[in-house]
């Protein structure tokens, strides 16, 4: 497999979020508006890119006993500075994502390709990998965003894009809405690629 | 034995390793989230008295205007703002529960006690519902009111204020704050005045 396809398959055939269903916590609670969920989708590429190339570098060094708390150690390493930037260059962002920020941590999407992928291959695939999952992570965040702002604000991005007329459903940015925009939305993954495959 | 070892020194390298990195990360950092701490106070601190000239987040006064359950002080830290070395008004922050958790209401007011404006610093009320406190619409309503000029309560509860479509338990809140507010400054005016001397 070429690094294109490691990255593709990221975005389609396994998307962390439609297809393998890993990291739903962020994804149900961030998603109120596009910005939040693009903001949360760059800094989990962030860690997983950082993670990624770290434990592929090192993977022949560490014992397989303690893979896991070395995993751990180096994926919060990269949180933690990813939450001392945001607060210095993007407070805003910093606030509004607020405690799913250190919560990167126990994304199952950042340790699953740790384990399942960098300590396997090389760090050039890695690389690969952690945009292909990063890409794939942010575009379906940014999508579930995008129903769940305009549906439930009558914005997107901040802006209006219903008259003002429009009453929102208030619901859609209620944890409730973030259930069902993630459920049809899955169901509709499942369709496509069942029709695909047949 | 030998094993044990081995995977001691691995852990602990890798550990050294991310405590470099984050300290480095945390000296970058640590100046510009200091400076974007200061600037959100102090533009909190305009948004509602923008009369000053001073830097009112040096200027301050700590005072007990309240015990709680337990019998220990509650302090509020008034900010004095102040031009020309003359005494403007004070700005202070003053918490009350509402309807999803603590709302914390920054007012401020001139020497005599009218509101010079109010926002709402923190809260978790009901999106689409009780959060509409902090809409200009209502928070505005609370300009150049003062204790003697004012009936401090919701129009449904015979006072003045409009409410909020949906939600009572959220602007009641933001009223009784201010009014609490109000109150505590009448109590201290003199000392804070006092200090803005000094």
């Amino acid at each position: 497999m070429g690094f294109f396809n490691e990255f593709i398959k990221g975005i389609w055939r396994e998307n962390p979020t439609f297809r393998i269903v890993l990291g739903i916590c962020p994804t149900l609670a961030v998603s109120t508006t596009v910005l939040n969920g693009v903001g949360m989708g760059l800094a989990a590429t962030f860690v997983l890119l950082g993670s990624n190339v770290i434990i592929s570098l090192v993977r022949n060094v560490i014992p397989d006993k303690i893979r896991i708390p070395a995993f751990i150690v180096v994926i919060s390493t990269f949180v933690t500075i990813v939450d001392l930037f945001m607060a210095a260059y993007a407070p805003d962002l910093h606030r509004a994502l607020g405690i799913f920020i250190p919560l990167i941590v126990v994304n199952c999407i950042i340790l699953g390709r740790a384990e399942a992928f960098a300590s396997k291959s090389t760090v050039w695939m890695s690389i690969a990998d952690a945009l292909g999952m990063g890409a794939g992570f942010t575009l379906a965040l940014t999508l579930i965003s995008a129903i769940r702002e305009l549906l439930g604000n009558g914005t997107l991005l901040g802006i209006h894009i219903f008259p003002a007329a429009y009453n929102p459903a208030v619901i859609m940015i209620l944890p409730p809405g973030a259930f069902l925009t993630i459920g049809i939305l899955l169901g509709l993954f499942n369709y496509l690629s069942n029709r695909k495959s047949t | 034995m030998r094993e044990l070892f081995k995977l001691t020194i691995v852990l602990t390298i890798i550990c050294s390793a991310a405590a470099t990195a984050l300290a480095l990360a945390y000296n970058l950092t640590k100046e510009p989230i200091a400076y974007q701490q200061r600037l959100k106070k102090l533009n909190a601190i305009r948004a509602v008295q923008p009369d000053y000239d001073n830097e009112p987040d040096k200027d301050f006064l700590d005072l007990a205007v309240a015990k709680n359950k337990k019998g220990g002080d509650i302090t509020t830290r008034f900010y004095i703002t102040k031009k020309g070395g003359a005494f403007t008004g004070t700005v202070f922050t003053v918490s009350v529960s509402g309807y999803g958790g603590e709302i914390d209401v920054m007012l401020g007011v001139d020497p005599d006690g009218t509101i010079t404006g109010v926002q709402i610093l923190n809260h978790t009320e009901t999106p689409g519902l009780g959060a509409k406190i902090t809409e200009e619409k209502f928070i505005h309503q609370f300009n150049s009111k003062n204790l003697s000029n004012t009936n401090w309560a919701l129009k449904k509860d015979g006072g003045e204020f409009d409410q909020i479509t949906g939600a009572t338990i959220s602007p009641r809140a933001v009223v009784r704050a201010i009014c609490l507010g109000l109150e505590s400054f009448r109590d201290y005016r003199d000392e804070i005045a006092r200090e803005s001397k000094g």
